[in-house]
């Protein structure tokens, strides 16, 4: 088994935790789901090839870009699969009687449908079938940890000890393929029932609500804070894994389904919930992320040079900062410092290379078994060159007499007992300081929810770490008609959690409005 | 939206544009801000909101050239659109009846100084201010000023007006003379970091108004980040209002430098630009 794999094994083992997490949907979609596996043209797919022969095709390699070409390119690192490529994976699939791969899906993808799909040659009806339940799949294709969703579920892994069927790569095969062939289906929406819902937000989670909320009918706006549309898809994830041109094509089809979108719109600043209850809103999702950056609060942290990942990513992806073409400045720094082990940690650090750093390193307290980062992250940043200093810490950084940050003092960690986390928690070893110099550091250690909503919604219950509380079945916050999901419910996870949230929630505000609002 | 409707230059380097935003209008108070991106490439910036109109559906920015954004800024005319405008951010000065308050002005600072001097006329009190510039030309809305004061004490480096000196200068003359209950002060660090001492000695309660560098102005970034009372701050969300005695100027004005290499380049770049 490919050692990503084994890795996950060991940090997760056999147990299905995410399938937890859509147990309900799982439940209620049975019957559906055996109903379409009974379909004959999948009953004559699955005869036309024996079992043994799927099982013995090894699992297909993502075409990348070269490691040292793409580290001074900010194009993306995985090209894609070819059909050919795409068909032959696809035919590993066992179209399974239980197909224990849903489960793992935040949003229950209908996983063997579409790859069935794909391998009878219909892949512009391969990509229909991702939009059955998820408005972004080519984001998905590309930036969800599938190794601890849906492939680590799979049959291959689950019985047989092999590599899972590569559903990430076949999910961005089908959404491209669809996107490149100038043929885009609109999925169809009812029609327009004229009740009007408020997303606030327009991340993952939002979109995930207006893509439901407008196939059943409703009169959807999303407000964005921010001049473009997209949230962390476009400030936070950098263009070489989740180019910006794919979360567009995915938004604008949001819009030709009817969503209306509006930027610069601040809700609880340019407009109250209050004041948009007046202009006939009904209903709410509050999905306005993890907006505000953790710092260590070490001595010199407030030296130039050091930015939150927020900073430096939205300068880079936003704001273009790189291009001198754009009024946006941002350090090129040649000795780079990013502390932190998850995503955003390595998007920050692939980052800086690209920008012409020479050294670049990740800081992180625990092991590289440890860290949150998606597998494949990890492994292309190794490829890039970049140095993993695992099991150290910083303690304080030093300045010139400018505030210009130029070195810093590590401590080295070792590992201990496991922590409520289920990893083993890092423990400082005395006397194992020593001094680092770099001119760059970017703290990528976490967010915390953004205040700018809850603060103008006083009334609103909020847990102590300042996520919202709401009902873990409905979303529904302490504010009958307002619903929430997302990172300012989970505190900080990844698109496709927030995803499943929005799913949830926009079934929670279709009964909420079937009720209340649509009776009447 | 984002037209600007009127254009006035207040000084040679001093610009105040009127731009029709009736949704900011129409929630602005004294002490916000907004952020502003003026076209396509521009970036985003951080500008105290110095006047409204909820009638007309306005707001009035008062802009000093510095650097590239500004200066685009100053080139637009009635008629042009700012692409991207979004606010009214940050808290807004809390506005009590005290007695006397004593507001100090430097420079550009006098702008958004305002409609803070306004608002606490308007809740009864007596209103000093006193307003500093380099030189006679430089000093922006005396007679705006004047409308909504009690007293106004006017200091220049040069004397070429009203009195020689720095604002610590009048404001001591004020702190001596009389019995001041709060002050404010909105203008150049370096300015804030003197203004905020000569209060202390007296022992007047004072607020400052920080203008840091912000890039999503909601929280995100962490860009505008100030140490106050030993503690990290986000300008943009927990203030841009803190207590003027413990702010940690010298790191903010540290921090406001951070680009100077990056900005002078691109200042170069542009003005070569503009010039073909």
């Amino acid at each position: 088994m490919d050692s990503r794999y084994k890795l996950f094994k060991s940090k997760i083992g056999n147990s299905r935790k995410v399938n937890n997490l859509n147990h309900n949907i799982m439940e209620e979609r049975k019957d559906f789901l055996k109903e379409e596996r009974q379909q004959e043209w999948r009953s004559e797919l699955r005869k036309s090839i024996k079992a043994k022969e799927r099982t013995d095709i090894p699992r297909v390699k993502m075409l990348e870009q070269d490691p040292f070409e793409r580290a001074k390119n900010s194009a993306e690192v995985n090209q894609g699969l070819t059909e050919d490529m795409a068909f032959k994976e696809a035919r590993r699939c066992l179209d399974c009687a239980d197909p224990t791969c849903i489960s793992g899906c935040p949003v229950g993808i209908n996983i063997p449908k579409f790859i069935k799909r794909i391998e009878s040659g219909d892949i512009l009806e391969a990509a229909k079938v991702l939009k059955e339940t998820n408005a972004l799949p080519a984001v998905c294709g590309r930036v969800c940890p599938q190794e601890v969703q849906c492939e680590i579920n799979c049959f291959y892994v689950q019985k047989l000890k092999k590599d899972p069927v590569a559903i990430g790569f076949l999910e961005r095969f089908a959404a491209d393929y669809e996107r490149n062939s100038g043929k885009m289906s609109v999925p169809e929406v009812l029609e327009r029932n004229g009740v009007k819902v408020g997303i606030i937000g327009s991340g993952p989670s939002g979109l995930a609500v207006a893509g439901d909320m407008i196939k059943w009918g409703y009169d959807v706006t999303v407000f964005e804070a921010l001049h473009e549309i997209g949230g962390v898809l476009k400030y936070g994830i950098p263009e070489f894994r989740l180019p910006n041109e794919v979360v567009d094509v995915e938004i604008d089809n949001l819009r030709k389904m009817g969503v209306k979108f509006e930027i610069n719109f601040i809700v609880g600043k340019t407009a109250t919930v209050d004041d948009l209850k007046a202009d006939g809103f009904e209903v709410f999702f509050v999905g306005s992320g993890a907006g505000l950056p953790n710092f260590m609060n070490i001595p010199g942290e407030n030296y130039t040079g050091i930015f939150s990942s927020n900073e430096y990513l939205t300068r880079v992806n936003l704001m273009n900062a790189a291009d001198e073409e754009y009024d946006t400045p941002v350090f090129s720094g040649k000795k780079v410092a990013v502390i932190g082990g998850g995503n955003t940690a390595m998007d920050s650090v692939r980052t800086s290379k690209r920008l012409g750093a020479d050294n670049s390193m990740i800081i992180y307290r625990r092991s590289i078994e440890e860290m949150p980062a998606r597998v494949e992250e990890v492994h292309h940043a190794q490829e890039e060159g970049i140095e993993f200093m695992n099991l150290n810490s910083p303690l304080e950084y030093f300045a010139d007499d400018k505030g210009r940050v130029r070195s810093m003092k590590l401590q080295k960690m070792r590992l201990g007992e496991p922590d409520s986390s289920g990893r083993r928690r890092p423990i400082p070893i005395e006397g194992s300081e020593y001094m680092v110099d770099v001119d760059t550091v970017i703290v990528a250690i976490g967010v915390s929810p953004n205040p700018l909503i809850p603060s103008s919604m006083p009334e609103l219950k909020m847990s102590d770490w300042g996520t919202i509380i709401v009902n873990k079945e409905t979303m529904e916050s302490s504010i009958p008609g307002v619903f929430a999901g997302g990172d300012i419910v989970r505190g900080g996870a990844t698109v496709i959690l927030a995803m499943g949230d929005g799913r949830k929630a926009a079934a929670g505000m279709h009964e909420y409005l079937k009720k209340n609002v649509l009776k009447k | 939206m984002n037209k600007i409707v009127e254009k006035e230059l207040l000084s040679n380097n001093v610009v105040k544009l009127v731009i029709d935003a009736p949704r900011i209008a129409a929630k602005r108070k004294a002490g916000h801000f907004v952020i502003v991106k003026i076209d396509e490439k521009g970036e985003r910036i951080p500008l105290t909101i110095a006047d409204g109109d909820i009638k007309k559906g306005t707001i009035t920015l008062i802009i000093q050239q510095v650097g590239v954004t500004s200066h685009k800024l100053m080139m637009m005319e009635a008629g042009d659109t700012i692409m991207d405008m979004v606010g009214p951010l940050g808290h807004a000065t809390e506005i009590e009846k005290v007695g006397t308050v004593l507001c100090a002005g430097g420079g550009v600072g006098i702008a958004p100084m305002l409609p803070i001097a306004r608002a606490f006329q308007e809740a009864g009190n007596r209103v000093i201010c006193v307003l500093a510039a380099r030189n006679k030309e430089l000093l922006i809305l005396e007679e705006e000023v004047r409308m909504c004061s009690d007293e106004v004490i006017i200091m220049t480096d040069d004397g070429s007006y009203g009195k020689q000196g720095l604002v610590t200068h009048g404001m001591e003359e004020v702190l001596d003379r009389e019995k001041v209950n709060f002050a404010v002060t909105i203008g150049p660090a370096i300015m804030m970091k003197y203004a905020a001492l000569t209060t202390k000695k007296y022992n007047v309660p004072t607020i400052a108004s920080l203008n840091t560098i912000m890039v999503d102005g909601t929280g995100m970034c962490g860009a505008c980040r100030v140490t106050v009372d030993g503690k990290t701050m986000f300008v943009c969300v927990d203030g841009p209002e803190f207590d003027a005695h413990k702010i940690d100027y010298d790191e903010m004005i540290m921090r406001l430098g951070a680009y100077e290499v990056e900005e002078r380049a691109a200042y170069e770049r542009f003005m070569k630009k503009t010039k073909v």
